[in-house]
């Protein structure tokens, strides 16, 4: 009986990870120095079919929140938001000028090269939810992302 | 003969070019910038007085000789504090041994969360110079009229995060504001505008 139930959670746990096909590169925190509340998490997400990020989760912190930030007449204006889309086969920039990660009340600083676990739930069209594991690196305080160094955004 | 007077020539004009040099902080206006937007007719942040990490009050004044730079912003901010602040250690360090006379100034717009220490810390993790300065609410909320900087707090459940203006505001020498800088502009669009104000000032 047990070897074939543990084929069945191996069969399980391969349909599963077929059906897993939410990608996820280039995760990453931003350092905080001590005391400081809060911080982002950035990353790209990929979908295979149509589905929407809802839910971050992390034992680094005691709130995380999805926000959005947006820039208009060099206002930068922030927004909580319910869910990212995320298109099937597009990837999705979770970066701190667009959708982003808010890590809030830390559970302690976050140095430079910390490994940070992220859990990502994603809800394809069908309403099914994924979890995903991610570790984010660490970076320092003062990482830029790349396009800045190569001119105007807008 | 003719060569010794083209010479001549040549260091009078340098004479009168540096004579300039001193000179032209007097001229508020003319320069012409690249990317950022000539503020020269405006007059913002002459009056404001808000503390350092250390509790000593500074205001425009405190900064003169320096070329300040002043933004403001608040450490729980995810993009486009931490972008400006590390342009602005970028450009400081594009800009070469001019770069030292730059004063990068942060002035925080949640002074309820950032306390002065890590205030401190936060921006000096971007470079050892840069200064960040607050106040009370009241304080925070009139220098911020000052600038026509515009903020307000964003509830997120238990929570707020803040929406504001993120320009940059950079005065000459002698407290003369002159330029702004938008926070879609590189740090080396910003190093050839900072130039220009430093080469008059």
């Amino acid at each position: 009986m047990k070897p074939v139930n543990y084929l069945l959670l191996s069969l399980l746990g391969m349909s599963l990870h077929v059906s897993a096909q939410t990608v996820v590169d280039d995760a990453w925190v931003r350092a905080t120095v001590a005391g400081q509340p809060s911080t982002g998490a950035f990353m790209h997400i990929t979908a295979s079919s149509d589905s929407k990020l809802v839910e971050v989760q992390s034992p680094a912190a005691k709130t995380v929140q999805i926000h959005e930030s947006k820039m208009e007449n060099d206002v930068m204006s922030m927004q909580p938001v319910a869910s990212v889309p995320l298109p099937a086969g597009k990837s999705v920039a979770i970066v701190p000028e667009g959708y982003h990660v808010m890590l809030i009340d830390l559970v302690g600083q976050i140095k430079v090269g910390d490994q940070v676990p992220l859990t990502l739930i994603v809800e394809d069209s069908k309403g099914v939810k994924e979890s995903i594991e991610v570790k984010a690196k660490a970076r320092a305080l003062n990482s830029m992302p790349m396009h800045h160094d190569h001119g105007a955004m807008h | 003969m003719n060569e010794l007077l083209t010479r001549r020539r040549v260091v009078t004009g340098l004479g009168l070019l540096s004579l300039g040099l001193i000179a032209g902080c007097d001229s508020g206006s003319g320069l012409s910038y690249k990317y950022g937007k000539d503020l020269s007719n405006e007059i913002l942040g002459r009056k404001f007085k808000l503390r350092d990490a250390e509790g000593t009050e500074m205001m425009l004044g405190s900064f003169r000789g320096m070329m300040p730079m002043i933004f403001f912003g608040f450490t729980q901010c995810p993009a486009v504090c931490p972008t400006a602040l590390a342009r602005a250690a970028q450009a400081k360090k594009m800009m070469g041994p001019d770069g030292d006379r730059l004063q990068v100034v942060f002035i925080t717009l949640d002074p309820e969360r950032d306390k002065p220490a890590m205030l401190d810390a936060y921006v000096k993790a971007f470079d050892p110079s840069f200064i960040a300065l607050s106040g009370t609410l009241e304080e925070t909320a009139a220098t911020a009229k000052e600038f026509k900087v515009f903020y307000e707090k964003i509830p997120t459940g238990d929570s707020y995060t803040m929406s504001h203006t993120a320009t940059s505001f950079v005065f000459d020498s002698r407290g003369v504001l002159r330029l702004g800088l938008s926070p879609s502009l590189s740090a080396k669009q910003c190093t050839e505008d900072l130039l220009t104000v430093m080469s008059v000032c």
